[in-house]
């Protein structure tokens, strides 16, 4: 197993470099000169060439890309343009609010979408089965700004049942503040799970083990639970560490949608005063989850199924 | 999108066959699912015609007005008529639905059947980058694309098509990979054909089916991610109606009208739920057996 870790381990650091590249070199590639941008049209010769010497725009390419990379590494992001905050004291602040709404939605997701699955695919063809299908057709098809514009003016602005805006401070306040924009994300989110369960439970359900036990007298509980939903949850697994990222993606929407604060917002907000420095640190932040959670996805896989374990 | 098509017809399978069994009765909802389709896509031509006012006519005398006769969907705070915008968004919606996918198919299938059918250098190269951005869901990978771009139209086009360049470029690959493997493909090689020749005649017919079932899904896909990026903010500019900006600007307006949140909202739903259902629809019929 250890060496299953390592394998994987060592497989990112050149993916973790390749992204870094491609953010760096993406940034270098915008048009316009930062110290103009930020300064404005009416600044002085001078004071470019200052603000260049300063945020280290007139050293060589290759200097910039290895001080580039040893910020990125050690998490040093730099100062923001516009709050000269430090980047990452703007990131420490920020990024609860992301993991906490990703979590929370993940798990309403999980609890809502795998039962539903199971009851589809032991329903088959019945209603139970036609309403799940809905169900994830419309989740499919609903984008998740749209839902959360709905669930805000009915729920927040007309019955005033939950808050506006914020992300509330202690954990009840937090819990609360998270709700809304929680059910959002995890109605999208249980109409893919339960879409996958259903198509790996109906797999599953027809194999020959299956029909073994329930030829040995099994109780039909025992044969959906212990033989059905055990078998079928390994691809499960895996779209569930692919439906973590897409909760991440849809959470920059969402916090925009419940005017949230968190770790999109802080991005989308910097993309359109052209903040530099922090528009690079949460762009790599995303890029970072994103190989975290593919790196966790393919352990838990190896931990799960040994045939992997062996392969690698 | 010729270019995907022709090989369609070129199969052996009788295109009229597929068409049947999309059609077939027992699936009522691909009917009513095309029908939606086909509305969708003659409003957005004829948006210019059927528009009752200028989609970009402000007027401060009726501004946040409920739906009424003169306006369908009521008007937003610029007094704006919220319809016309709407029908105005579809031809935005139409063309990046069309545009990327497209694109996208061309240039991915290029990639994947390059680096199916050449392998070594160019193969791991290739399948490196793909695995690196397959990795990144569609959105994320947009949002943080255009972080370095602007907003506008054509920004818009490339982040869509960056974005779906790997899935179509992973099919194209392994589908090259197996149809490599083919007697065929050797016999061609043996009787010298020009490699241009085998690849163009043998090797890309063959993956006609995946990459069209692939790109009518995107369309969907593309409509959607559209609509996220001009909602962030990211995406097409106002004040050129798109159904996701149209739901930006309703969103800081919220108290003033509701009306153009639900109309841009459920415009997306329904068109983007009816290419979903044509879409599974014709990879039922393409080819039973794809996952």
């Amino acid at each position: 197993m250890l060496r299953v870790v390592g394998a994987r381990l060592l497989d990112a650091v050149p993916t973790v470099l390749l992204v870094l590249t491609l953010v760096f070199v993406a940034l270098r590639l915008l048009p316009g000169d930062p110290a103009l941008v930020v300064l404005g049209e009416y600044a002085t010769q001078d004071q470019l060439a200052l603000f260049r010497r300063q945020m280290g725009l007139d050293l060589p390419l290759w200097q910039q890309y290895l001080a580039f990379l040893k910020g990125m590494l050690t998490f040093d992001f730099g100062t923001s343009m516009v709050s000269q905050m430090p980047v990452s004291q703007l990131i420490r602040e920020n990024l609860p609010y992301t993991i906490e709404l990703t979590l929370v939605a993940t798990g309403l997701g999980v609890v809502v979408g795998i039962p539903m699955g199971v009851v589809a695919a032991v329903n088959r063809g019945r209603w139970p089965d036609m309403g799940a299908r809905i169900y994830s057709l419309v989740g499919y098809a609903i984008p998740d700004f749209y839902l959360g514009a709905l669930l805000l003016i009915g729920f927040a602005l007309n019955l005033g049942w939950f808050p506006i805006n914020g992300g509330g401070s202690g954990f009840l306040d937090r819990m609360y503040h998270v709700i809304l924009p929680a059910i959002t994300l995890a109605t999208l989110k249980s109409a893919f799970l339960g879409r996958l369960t259903r198509t790996s439970m109906l797999e599953v359900l027809g194999r020959d083990y299956v029909r073994t036990a329930r030829a040995k007298g099994a109780r039909e509980p025992r044969v959906i639970f212990r033989h059905g939903l055990r078998n079928a949850l390994l691809p499960v697994a895996t779209g569930l560490g692919l439906s973590l990222l897409a909760t991440l993606s849809g959470s920059v929407a969402i916090e925009l949608v419940f005017n949230r604060p968190g770790i999109g917002e802080v991005l989308i907000s910097a993309i359109a005063k052209r903040d530099y420095p922090v528009i690079q640190a949460g762009v790599v932040i995303f890029a970072f989850f994103v190989v975290v959670v593919n790196l966790g996805v393919d352990l838990v896989y190896a931990l799960v199924d040994p045939r992997i374990r062996v392969k690698a | 999108m010729t270019t995907v098509d022709e090989p369609l017809l070129a199969s052996d399978e009788p295109s009229f066959g597929v068409l049947r069994r999309m059609f077939s009765l027992e699936r009522p909802g691909t009917i009513v699912a095309a029908l939606v389709v086909l509305a969708f896509v003659v409003v957005a031509v004829l948006a210019p015609t059927i528009a009752p006012y200028d989609p970009l006519k402000q007027s401060y005398l009726k501004i946040n007005t409920y739906p009424s006769a003169d306006h369908w969907l009521g008007t937003d705070q610029f007094g704006r008529d919220v319809l016309s915008r709407l029908l105005f968004g579809a031809r935005n919606s139409l063309i990046f639905g069309l545009l990327a996918p497209g694109i996208a198919a061309i240039v991915g299938t290029v990639l994947g059947v390059c680096a199916g059918y050449f392998g070594g250098v160019v193969d791991r190269i290739v399948s490196r980058i793909i695995d690196l951005l397959l990795s990144f869901p569609e959105l994320l990978l947009a949002i943080m694309i255009s972080a370095a771009l602007d907003g506008g139209f054509w920004n818009v086009l490339l982040v869509l098509s960056i974005a779906f360049v790997p899935g179509f470029a992973r099919v194209a690959r392994a589908t090259t990979l197996a149809v490599r493997q083919e007697p065929y493909i050797e016999a061609s090689i043996s009787v010298g054909l020009r490699t241009r020749t085998v690849i163009l005649r043998h090797v890309v017919p063959n993956m006609a089916s995946p990459v069209v079932v692939l790109a009518t899904l995107w369309v969907a896909s593309a409509i959607r991610l559209e609509a996220s990026l001009s909602f962030l903010g990211l995406g097409t500019r106002p004040p050129a109606p798109s159904w996701g900006n149209i739901i930006r600007d309703a969103l800081g307006n919220v108290f003033g009208s509701p009306w153009p949140i639900i109309g841009a909202g459920l415009a997306i739903t329904i068109v983007v739920l009816s290419i979903n259902v044509l879409g599974d629809a014709l990879r039922d019929a393409l080819d039973p057996d794809m996952p």
